[in-house]
């Protein structure tokens, strides 16, 4: 495998936030310590983590959560032009889990359900186009929009199993997985 | 009884007269797949997962529902096997609303233990989201269609153990559906003696005991075990 | 009855036709009957009255006269004419025996449509009336079953049969003198003969012919069957919607009984033989075997793993034989007139003759009967007519959802069960339906793939799931949504279903996907989507 440390740069690891629950990268933060050691050979670009917005192009991405709405549906594609390695991070970017059980409805009665028959606050729709994205009609696993290079599922993924790929990338070897490899 | 030597993925091992493929492989320690097979009920290989390739035969057959033969020389993992398998996996997950996460199998999931040892890392079929009931009707426990892979492991148990035959399917294709009696809710069937059975050797969460919460749902099948054998044996009291 | 008096009562028929001056011949099989044969007989039979020409002349209804599309059809034997197109107005003229009214309506025998036919099972279409046991009777029926009680053994008649080299007319193909030694050979006892009347194909109407037109004919060839192999009890799985073929069967089943054709003391000898319907309830499923026989057993209609094999273990348990409608139509002819004749018909392997239902665009829709190894183009251009409106031909398909679509460049295949192999179709059981240039090939492989998906049974994964993801990413192509790996992934399917599908269902079903990948590959790319993603 083509390791991704090239010309004596750090590799630079982004990570993306589309339609799910932040878990997977609350386990991302689960890596404790070895964050540090991450930390060391990397070069951290946008992620959630650091509120870091603007995407430069990266090396590597790990994109958590489903595309649900227009936005992630641009922001998927925007990444995928702009990062070499791309992974599904998380069961709902691989498979759209829970994110994706909207799928047994019309977007309308979910919609209406939200906002309209269980809303304790504000009673309506949220309205004014181009501030809240649209949603689409239905809510898609990554691979079914953009070329996805590595599937790592689980919900979410553990610490183990992220650090174990995220290395293996870097010291361009196969990743050892076995056992942590599941789907939920 | 007369001994038959067969090769399973080159190993040479024995099986009784009328033994099928499938248990003298697992006796000999190879795990052939598995979905619709269970010990102690018939088997129906409907689930095609157990396909083996036998030499000379041109086509792959079902391993639950073939008998040893001496000089059988059988392969049960090749790559077209595996190929086969990965994507009858995915078929299934696309097929209904299997969401590991949120189901009280998670964890213990037979249909998830397949998906993991056959690496099937995502699934690259449409999933299709049909709209499936969920019975709650029985006090004691439920069914949730949307986790069916329909294997008819509870119907087989129900008939040939419990003798009470309360589950069958109706409709057909991607809509057949399991039903108790003729369709009545789960909790008004008359025939269900509650015994449970059909819950613990469901493979997946479709059949659960009421009050699990997600991945709470473990099953037991060893009185199978002891009622097939207590049966053969007639080891009854009286 | 015995096999004289048989004969006797042939003798009086014929001669009582003999004083005839006309027997007017009206189809009725169910196409005609849509188009108004029922009307234009009761119109024949009030002009004969009214013409007080009762004694002389006699209307009666017939099996199909083939040419569908032009009915209601009449043949009058007189002279032997058959007319197309008519209305209860031509019955003056037909009654009256004057044929300048009715000159335009009158059918050419010379044309290549009638010319190039050769009719076994259909001989006698046209000649017999399917509700007067007295017809068949005329036409020498139940003569076979006679002379098999009266001159030979049971393994004589395999012998015939193995002769004739006749194969399953139900599509596979299997040798059926074969098929009847295997149940010969079980042990004595309990044994059952089935006749799989469950014909499903879209656009196939050749056993709902057979059964509408000629009754005792299959009746005949069950019996011979139960005869040679050993069994006293029959089976007609028949479709519920074949509502005509039902009475007709179960008329012909009575006459036979109270005859002794069938039932106990057959033609005054020992053998006894029942044969009883049972209607199948609408899933095309039933039409495989071992589904069939679950199905009569009264479960529910799914089939099971082969071997053991229904000759071995079939109905309750019990060595079966099940053949086909055409399959048994066939026997009586095998064992009057001998294997070798029924040999010298067809090609090397392929032997006998073959019903085929012209459906679609073609200007013969019809049901024809060929030697096997007739050049397809040889059907569907000199017989069938061509294509209507001068059209271009694309291609024809056979074998319905288990088969294959064929495209113009092997219209020279002659029509057995290897060469259709060959190219990637099956024989099937006859349906023969026409594409023009306006059909879209993606359109077609999506048409079959919904009727499997909709027929699979449910029972095994690969056909169950695997019917409907394939038919889900051929409606995308179709609507040109679909991506070059839906392609990809459409064929991995394909290979799947096909090795490892439990029932010859799923196993054929890639078949109409796999021949239109082969032959029309550019239309299904031509349909994706362009705009890439990512």
């Amino acid at each position: 495998m083509d390791p991704l440390t090239t010309g004596g740069s750090r590799p630079r690891l982004a990570t993306v936030w589309l339609g799910g629950c932040s878990g997977c990268h609350m386990s991302f933060l689960d890596m404790d310590e070895r964050l540090l050691d991450l930390a060391a050979r990397v070069e951290i670009g946008a992620t959630p983590l650091t509120d870091y917005k603007s995407f430069a192009p990266v090396d590597v991405t790990l994109v958590e959560g489903a595309v649900a709405n227009e936005e992630h549906l641009e922001q998927i594609r925007h990444v995928r032009r702009n990062t070499r390695v791309l992974i599904a991070f998380g069961d709902c970017a691989v498979t759209g889990n829970v994110t994706a059980l909207r799928n047994l409805f019309a977007v309308d009665d979910v919609l209406d359900r939200a906002y309209r028959q269980t809303s304790a606050v504000v009673v309506g729709m949220p309205g004014g186009d181009g501030i809240v994205p649209r949603l689409l009609d239905r809510v898609r696993p990554l691979h079914e929009l953009v070329k996805v290079d590595y599937h790592l599922q689980g919900c979410p993924p553990s610490a183990d199993a992220i650090f174990e790929l995220l290395t293996a990338l870097l010291d361009g070897r196969l990743a050892d997985l076995r056992g942590e490899r599941r789907f939920g | 009884m007369s001994v038959n030597t067969l090769s399973i993925d080159g190993k040479m091992v024995t099986g009784t007269t009328g033994e099928t493929v499938f248990d003298v492989a697992w006796n000999n320690g190879v795990r052939i797949p598995r979905l619709c097979h269970v010990g102690g009920v018939s088997d129906v290989g409907a689930c095609r997962l157990c396909l083996v390739e036998v030499e000379g035969q041109s086509r792959l057959v079902a391993s639950c529902r073939t008998a040893v033969q001496e000089g059988m020389v059988v392969r049960t993992d090749t790559p077209r096997l595996q190929a086969h398998r990965r994507l009858i996996v995915e078929l299934l997950f696309a097929e209904r609303n299997h969401v590991c996460a949120v189901c009280v199998q998670n964890g213990n999931c037979e249909l998830q233990d397949l998906a993991a040892s056959l690496g099937v890392d995502h699934v690259r079929l449409r999933y299709r989201y049909p709209k499936l009931p969920v019975d709650t009707s029985h006090e004691r426990f439920g069914i949730d269609h949307n986790r069916c892979v329909l294997c008819t492991r509870c119907i087989r148990v129900c008939d040939e153990v419990e003798g009470a035959h309360t589950w069958d399917l109706r409709g057909r294709g991607t809509h057949a559906l399991l039903i108790a009696d003729f369709g009545d809710p789960w909790g008004q069937s008359e025939s269900c003696t509650s015994c449970g059975k059909c819950v613990q050797v469901c493979p997946t969460g479709a059949l659960f005991t009421k009050g699990k919460s997600v991945a709470e749902m473990q099953k037991d099948r060893r009185f199978l075990k002891y009622i097939v054998t207590a049966r053969e044996k007639h080891e009854w009291i009286r | 009855m015995t096999l004289e008096e048989l004969q006797e009562r042939q003798a009086q028929e014929l001669a009582r036709r003999a004083q005839l001056a006309n027997r007017i011949y009206c189809c009725s099989a169910a196409g005609c009957i849509s188009c108004g044969s029922d009307a234009l007989r009761q119109e024949i039979a009030a002009q004969i009255e009214a013409a007080g020409r009762g004694g002389e002349i006699e209307v009666c209804g017939t099996g199909c006269l083939g040419l569908c599309s032009r009915g209601p059809l009449v043949r009058t034997a007189a002279d032997g004419a058959l007319y197309a197109d008519l209305a209860p107005e031509d019955a003056a003229a037909l009654v009256a025996g004057d044929p300048a009214p009715i000159a335009a309506k009158r059918l050419d025998p010379g044309a290549p449509f009638f010319a190039m036919q050769e009719r076994v099972v259909l001989a006698n279409s046209g000649s017999v009336d399917p509700e007067r046991l007295a017809d068949y009777v005329a036409a020498g029926g139940y003569q076979a079953l006679g002379r098999a009680l009266a001159d030979m053994s049971p393994p004589e008649v395999i012998e015939q049969v193995k002769r004739s080299g006749l194969r399953g007319r139900g599509g596979a193909g299997y040798p059926t003198g074969l098929k009847w030694e295997l149940v010969a050979r079980q042990p004595a006892g309990t044994k059952y003969v089935v006749c799989n009347a469950d014909e499903g194909d879209p656009g196939a109407f050749m056993d709902r012919s057979i059964l509408e037109g000629d009754p005792h004919r299959v009746l005949e060839g069950m019996a011979i069957a139960g005869y040679a192999v050993g069994a006293q009890q029959g089976y007609i799985y028949v479709r519920g919607e074949y509502g005509l073929a039902i009475q007709r069967l179960q008329t012909a089943i009575k006459q036979a009984e109270r005859e002794h054709l069938l039932g106990s003391r057959i033609l005054d000898t020992s053998f006894q033989f029942r044969v009883d319907l049972r209607i199948g309830a609408g899933a095309f499923v039933c039409g495989e075997e071992t589904a069939l026989i679950a199905s009569i057993e009264g479960k529910r209609g799914q089939p099971r793993q082969r071997p053991p094999y229904p000759p071995e273990a079939g109905l309750w348990g019990k060595p079966t034989l099940i053949n086909n409608v055409e399959t048994f139509a066939n026997v009586a002819p095998i064992v009057t007139r001998g294997g070798d004749w029924f040999a010298s018909i067809g090609t090397e392997r392929s032997k006998g003759t073959k019903v085929f239902a012209l459906a679609g665009k073609i200007v013969n829709t019809g049901l024809i009967e060929v030697p096997m190894g007739t050049a397809l183009r040889t059907i569907l251009f000199d017989i069938g007519g061509g294509i209507p409106g001068g059209g271009r031909f694309k291609a024809a398909q056979t074998g319905g959802p288990s088969g294959g679509c064929i495209p113009e460049a092997y219209l020279d295949t002659p029509v057995d069960y290897e060469s259709l192999a060959r190219i990637g179709s099956i024989m099937g059981s006859g349906g023969l339906i026409v594409m023009d240039e306006a059909s879209d090939m993606v359109d077609v492989a999506r048409f079959f793939m919904e009727f499997s998906m909709d027929e699979s049974c449910g029972k095994c994964i690969p056909c169950r799931a695997g019917t409907v993801q394939m038919n889900d990413i051929l409606s995308r192509l179709v609507a040109g949504e679909g991506s070059a790996d839906d392609i990809a992934m459409l064929e991995e399917l394909c290979v799947l279903l096909k090795e490892t599908s439990l029932c010859g269902l799923g196993q054929s079903a890639p078949n109409p996907v796999l021949t239109t990948l082969r032959y029309f590959r550019d239309e299904y790319e031509a349909k994706v989507r362009t705009e890439d993603a990512g």
